[in-house]
């Protein structure tokens, strides 16, 4: 009898997508500038939709999520499928470059006062309806509210809010040191429930 | 397993959300390199933190399609990383007379290094997530100086300040002459020379630099009695000046 499996050969895909992200990847390894198009198209909603969340001012993401592609075409050859999906390879690269342009700007500005002035903050509204309605949307924002409670702030101060276990503790009120176990612990529920990376 | 290797372990939720500071993170990348059960799990962690980003959606400015699409052209896509070819049996001999002479002007004009724990950080082999010189490699704030040894063939220093390190890609040295070693250096804002690294010859792979690159103004290369010296005794061969790093 059939039944029902999560995702095909552990690749998620974007909606519509006919490609997998993995073999437009493999073709930008070799230089091919049209794959790269379709690989943006594919992706770049949702990559810019986390660099903007974790860095917020719309200019600097930007130039992150410019940079994350730039990156991506360079460094795609290191895509190994062994180790986990194309997308996964790619949303962890922008979240690390987005993370690490919020901490540079952060050591800045402690010496630069003007800063502050220069950045605009735009309302937080990026989150259209096309995410709210994909199912698999709905399916991690079900996995995220059976966390508990101190496991689902500590996930998304560290990963939308860009801030370190160190600090999630102190903003969490945490004894120091327990915040990256609930973290952790947040992180293996949700991977659980969603039945990825396994 | 200690307890520290256990403590170490338990960073790896942390580290899949980018929720480390830099001194825990490279501490951590250390131990991936070496433990196949955090690689695994570090990279089924991802596949979670991948679907919470795709929660977040926005489009972003449709003139940064067209620049990217432009800018690809001018950038060349990294070769595959390929397993390590046996190394040739047969090596070139330097001149190594030629670089031996002005040793003396050398010690004086290079001023004297700081003491510095002398180790090679070989790259881990291919066991599988990225390695700290990998992600050099990759850095996007990544730089290359690459410079012709007196042997002819080329050498490439890459550091990157977003990840503190700078990586050695030297496929083609031959061995270092009887009884004597490659050191490298990375030079301060200062001018001192701080001990990188040994090698004996060139390596297939890319070599990470020991030390912190970040504020680096040069690394440099010179021949050394084996063992290595606290401070460059001979003129380099080779020099990387950050500041033509491209």
């Amino acid at each position: 009898m059939p039944h029902l499996s999560p995702v095909p050969s552990g690749e998620p895909s974007p909606e519509g997508t006919g490609e997998p992200v993995a073999e437009l990847l493999r073709r930008c390894a070799r230089g091919d500038e049209e794959s790269f198009a379709t690989l943006y198209d594919l992706t770049a909603r949702r990559v810019h939709g986390l660099v903007l969340r974790v860095v917020r001012d719309p200019a600097q993401a930007e130039e992150v999520t410019q940079e994350v592609y730039l990156q991506a075409w360079r460094t795609a050859s290191r895509y190994d499928e062994q180790k986990g999906s194309a997308l996964s390879w790619l949303m962890t690269l922008a979240h690390r470059r987005a993370v690490d342009r919020v901490r540079a700007a952060e050591s800045a500005s402690r010496q630069d006062t003007t800063y502050h002035q220069r950045t605009h903050t735009v309302p937080h509204d990026t989150t259209a309806e096309a995410a709210e309605t994909s199912i698999e949307a709905r399916r991690v924002r079900t996995a995220l509210a059976e966390l508990t409670t101190v496991q689902r702030e500590a996930l998304e101060l560290a990963y939308f809010g860009g801030y370190t276990h160190t600090e999630v503790a102190t903003m969490l009120d945490l004894p120091v040191g327990t915040a990256k176990t609930r973290i952790r612990d947040g992180l293996i529920r949700l991977r659980d429930a969603m039945g990825v990376g396994q | 397993m200690n307890a520290d290797a256990h403590e170490v372990h338990a960073l790896s939720g942390a580290y899949a959300v980018d929720a480390l500071d830099p001194a825990e993170r490279a501490l951590f990348e250390e131990h991936l390199a070496s433990c196949a059960a955090c690689r695994a799990e570090v990279a089924s962690l991802h596949e979670a933190t991948s679907l919470m980003g795709g929660l977040e959606d926005a489009a972003p400015p449709p003139a940064l399609r067209d620049q990217l699409l432009a800018g690809i052209k001018t950038v060349r896509p990294l070769p595959p990383e390929t397993a390590p070819v046996v190394e040739p049996t047969s090596v070139r001999t330097l001149p190594v007379r030629r670089w031996l002479t002005g040793l003396a002007v050398a010690a004086s004009v290079l001023g004297i290094a700081g003491v510095g724990t002398i180790v090679w950080e070989q790259q881990h082999q291919s066991t599988g997530q990225l390695s700290v010189a990998d992600r050099v490699l990759q850095a996007a704030d990544a730089k290359r100086v690459t410079v012709t040894l007196p042997d002819g063939s080329s050498a490439s220093v890459i550091r990157s300040i977003s990840e503190g390190r700078a990586v050695l890609v030297a496929h083609d040295l031959p061995a270092a002459p009887h009884g004597h070693t490659y050191e490298m250096w990375l030079q301060t804002p200062a001018g001192k020379m701080v001990p990188a690294g040994l090698m004996d010859r060139g390596s297939s792979r890319p070599v990470l630099l020991s030390g912190d690159a970040t504020t680096a103004t040069a690394a440099g290369m010179t021949i050394e009695p084996k063992g290595g010296s606290d401070s460059p005794t001979t003129e380099p061969i080779a020099l990387f000046d950050f500041e033509k790093a491209t």
